[in-house]
């Protein structure tokens, strides 16, 4: 094998994305030097991506463990937690920010498509999708184009595979003008006892690649999403994948058949470095080898390098390890329905991957060292607190003026609910199908979290998707710890209970120190929400790089993905107003605090201040009584408050049923803090006449405050008996921002 | 009555379609598109999705399929029929229902909830349904926009074959209530024999009371009790 080719030189490996040190450890595990091919795996497998290298050792700290949890963190290609009654929930978060920087279509498809490989991979149906998405300034025509680009290859393939996106959240900042983040969740359902796993054992069991043949797309997608996006970037566009969701919907249907026909050892769909990825980390968890012959994987072009058919990221494809005997029931099934099947190899006992073409060993490799928790290299990486950390805590409130008069009030209304972060998202979410799958509970029911029924129980799954970045950036370990909090405080107020999470953190570059204090701080503050919430970490990915040469890092965005469960159908809560003269209560404690609120943010274009308040004692308190009133029938409505402060929390609570408020202001407070403020662990929650005495008795002995607002009125916004604005206009800024940016 | 509801590869709402009818208590089987055999039953339904990926024309590939030799056979001799979206894609591709399906008029995938007018009850589909009430369906399509010369469109209205128009909440139709374009307003049409029904929203995710709307099932229960003459 050494013969037949001039052997790659340190030079070769840092092309590649090698450190030069990692180009000798490669030397010392084949005990010579590697050939191109070789280096090419390693290459791809020690990638940030595949490996985890700059990050494993804080994700280390994170809670992953609860009585609920089927499959841990690390362990599969999904968590999956136990809903009982034999009912699992497979879910996860994945990036795919670099391609949709590139090729926003193609790009966000393929990100769909792999979220979801990752579930039905583990014998889970998907049920809901959810995404992030994070933009830059809206006026720039290159974000117009990224915006259009991402929901429409969102919507196109998740329509065709025909899973309903049943909510996200879709942020705007001129940090993520080069790099948008485009994270996208899904949730499926299998049987507790039936997760199929991705593993790979039994001397002489084959191995078998199945779905869409192999091409030339998205080689070195790993190792290029490992890298900062530069102008040159745009010279990789064949490492961005093209996605065919009839593919994979043809290729659920298979999976799930064939999880089901009891003849699978393991199965897993390939993502980042395809089939090197795929048998290194089956056999590498199964303590076997593989031999694989390359020339029998079905290509799409001919004459394909090893290293081309190794490393493609070509979508729609699974690797499965099918019991020797039971060939036959493989290939029934995927003759059904018209997908590829071949055998292109056979499990070993040598722990080692060979790869042959036309008769000849190409790659010759010990598994367990390509793979996170093997060989592949762990670093500590250097953390230095930015100088702006401090800068952002010298903020005073006192530096800010307050809104004047009502006219200023009216001013910043309408300026918040005709912001594109505030807007209703409407000509997004539309693009979207949300109601396939006659599981959505919100399309005629609007609540802080997605509810979707579990098919055959009375259960639902609540599911939400949470980070606001620029909290983050004001303070990586509060503003982290709070996404988790309002991710589960989404949840609580839809009638959930908060459950596991799944993360995406969107990071910068890890060589750079100061953003590497941004993901510890992230990481320390994530571990303490989710022990104080008792949501376990279940998996997610890490997506550093996601910085150009020109505008540095974006934010840091550890977005939270969160499942909770309702048990019962009528544990539900929706977030409007439903009648005329219903009282309106906030649960926690308004305070005098403006920070990092777009109101500071983009109104006053303040932009360094502190993440807002947050207590998260406080926090657990207030969760706990909204859960009693809910499951008290104490309220007709609840809707935390977030982007925009109180004043938009009403907004949002009257527009859908076209009713209005009249509330009172808090004298000891600043107007703008009351109305605009962002102190976090508050909800408005509405009262009718007839739940009033249950709603008193339950805060009686609640350790949340409850203070009386107002009442909802017909249709006017009325602030202190002033009319801020009419339902109808504010209807008006709401539904009418996007469409007059995008359309 | 047994129903029969067509997978064709890309199919994505044959389980809802199934569900729906199930727990209507109806006895209903899946026919998989290889297949040439109608398994007996009286009413099938073509389902919605992406048949075939939809990559050539909507509905387009779909009409070749072994089991719709069968199932145009089945039509022609009087049998009951049902696209729903991507089904009714296929009826019109494959001449069993008049006009074509385009592009909506704005370009975009839609996913909401529309406002339905039933316009004739002289049909199996919406006998018993009320001329005045507009219903609430949900609606996902690309390619929803229904078009039909003007001597296709005066038969369908000389026969009385226009079934739903798309409306607004108070029953009105106009241009504004129009969704996507539709020559017309039309949502759902049959064929002069009144066997064969079309219509793009998708009456089987309307028809659950926990998700806070059943106008859809109203429309699914026409269908249902009826034995094929």
């Amino acid at each position: 094998m050494e013969n037949q080719e001039v052997l790659p030189t340190v030079e070769t490996a840092k092309k590649l994305g090698l450190l030069p040190e990692e180009f000798d450890k490669i030397k010392v595990i084949l005990g010579r030097t590697p050939n191109f091919t070789e280096l090419s795996i390693f290459s791809v497998m020690w990638s940030e991506h595949c490996s985890y290298k700059n990050s494993i050792v804080w994700l280390k700290t994170l809670p992953k463990d609860s009585p609920r949890m089927l499959a841990k963190a690390g362990e599969e290609n999904a968590g999956v937690v136990d809903l009982g009654d034999g009912i699992g929930c497979a879910f996860k978060i994945e990036s795919h920010n670099h391609p949709s920087a590139l090729e926003p279509y193609q790009g966000a498809a393929t990100g769909v498509g792999g979220i979801n490989r990752d579930i039905f991979t583990m014998g889970a149906r998907p049920i809901a999708q959810l995404n992030s998405l994070r933009f830059g300034n809206l006026d720039n025509p290159r974000t117009k184009w990224l915006v259009k680009g991402v929901v429409k290859g969102i919507g196109d393939y998740g329509n065709a595979f025909g899973i309903p996106t049943v909510g996200g959240e879709v942020y705007f900042d001129e940090c993520y003008n080069i790099n948008p983040l485009v994270n996208a969740f899904s949730a499926g359902i299998l049987k507790a006892g039936k997760i199929a796993s991705a593993i790979s054992y039994g001397v002489g069991n084959p191995v078998f690649i199945v779905g869409s043949a192999t091409g030339k797309d998205g080689i070195g997608g790993a190792s290029f999403a490992s890298e900062d996006i530069s102008s040159k970037s745009s010279e990789k566009l064949p490492a961005v994948q093209v996605g065919d969701p009839f593919q994979e919907k043809l290729l659920l249907e298979a999976s799930l058949e064939i999880i089901d026909a009891d003849c699978v050892i393991g199965i897993q769909d390939m993502g980042a470095a395809g089939i090197i990825c795929s048998t290194s980390e089956m056999s590498a968890k199964g303590e076997h080898g593989m031999e694989i012959d390359l020339s029998k994987v079905p290509t799409r072009q001919p004459n394909m390098k090893p290293f081309e058919i190794l490393l493609s990221e070509s979508q729609e494809r699974m690797l499965i390890v099918v019991e020797k005997g039971k060939e036959h029931i493989a290939k029934k099934i995927f003759d059904k329905w018209d997908l590829n099947c071949e055998q292109i190899g056979v499990v070993t006992d040598s722990k080692r991957l060979r790869f042959y073409q036309d008769g000849e060993l190409v790659a010759d490799v010990p598994a367990d060292d390509l793979v996170l928790g093997g060989g592949a290299p762990v670093y500590h990486r250097e953390y230095r607190e930015p100088a702006y950390f401090q800068e952002f805590k010298k903020f005073k409130i006192d530096s800010i003026a307050d809104v004047s008069d009502k006219e200023e009030i009216k001013s910043v209304a309408k300026h918040l609910l005709s912001h594109p972060n505030i807007a209703s998202k409407k000509w997004i979410a539309q693009q979207y199908d949300s109601t396939i799958g006659r599981a959505n509970r919100n399309t005629n029911a609007p609540s802080d979290a997605a509810v979707v029924q579990v098919h055959g129980s009375e259960k639902s799954i609540v599911i939400t998707v949470d980070c606001n970045s620029r909290y983050v950036n004001a303070d990586p370990e509060e503003g982290c710890a709070i996404a988790v909090a309002e991710a589960a405080r989404n949840i609580t107020c839809a009638g959930g209970e908060p459950v596991a999470i799944t993360n995406c953190l969107n990071f910068g570059n890890p060589y750079v120190p100061e953003v590497y204090w941004q993901f510890v701080g992230a990481i320390k503050g994530m571990k303490k929400s989710c022990e104080a919430f008792g949501t376990p970490v279940t998996g997610g990915n890490v997506s550093f790089y996601n910085q150009s040469s020109d505008e540095g890092p974006v934010f840091p965005t550890p977005t939270i993905g969160m499942l909770g469960l309702m048990e019962k159908p009528d544990n539900m809560m929706t977030l409007d107003f439903k009648e005329d003269g219903d009282l309106i209560y906030l649960i926690g404690e308004n305070k005098n605090d403006i920070n990092s609120s777009e109101y500071l943010y983009s109104y006053r274009k303040t932009k360094g201040s502190p993440a807002p308040y947050f207590d998260i004692e406080a926090e657990k308190s207030v969760q706990e009584t909204v859960k009693n009133l809910i499951l008290g029938k104490a309220i007709q409505s609840a809707h935390d408050i977030s982007d925009g402060g109180l004043f938009v929390t009403l907004a949002e609570s009257s527009m859908n049923r076209q009713l209005g408020f009249s509330i009172k202001s808090d004298v000891s407070l600043r107007q703008d803090a009351f109305l605009f403020g962002e102190a976090q662990s508050r909800v408005v929650v509405s009262v009718s006449g007839t739940q009033q005495e249950t709603f008193e008795k339950i805060m009686s002995e609640a350790n949340a405050p409850a203070k009386f607002l107002g009442k909802v009125t017909k249709e006017n916004f009325v602030i202190d008996s002033e009319t801020i604005m009419t339902c109808g206009s504010a209807i008006e800024l709401y539904e009418g921002t996007l469409p007059s940016y995008l359309a | 009555m047994k129903f029969g509801v067509v997978v064709f590869p890309g199919s994505n709402c044959d389980d809802d379609t199934v569900g729906v009818l199930q727990a209507m208590d109806q006895d209903v089987i899946k026919l998989w598109h290889k297949d040439t055999d109608l398994q007996g039953c009286d009413f099938i339904i073509l389902p919605g999705g992406f048949s075939y990926g939809d990559y050539l024309r909507s509905g387009a590939i779909a009409r070749f399929s072994p089991i719709m030799e069968k199932v145009i056979e089945h039509a022609n001799n009087g049998g009951y029929l049902l696209g729903i979206c991507n089904g009714f894609q296929v009826l019109v591709e494959a001449g069993l229902l008049p006009g074509v399906l385009l592009r909506n008029d704005f370009q975009k995938f839609v996913s909401k909830n529309i406002y339905l007018k039933t316009i004739s009850n002289n049909a199996l589909l919406t006998n018993g349904l009320d001329l005045n009430k507009a219903y609430k369906i949900p609606v996902a399509h690309a390619d929803g926009r229904y078009f039909a010369d003007a001597k296709t469109v005066q038969e369908l209205i000389n026969n009385d074959q226009i079934l739903f128009k798309y409306c607004d909440k108070n029953g009105d139709i106009s241009d504004e209530t129009n969704l996507n374009g539709s020559i017309e307003n039309i949502a759902g049409i049959c064929n002069a024999n009144r066997n064969v029904f079309g219509m793009m929203p998708h009456p089987e995710r309307a028809a659950d009371p926990m998700l806070g709307n059943i106008d859809g099932l109203e429309i699914l229960q026409q269908i249902v009790g009826e034995i094929l003459v």
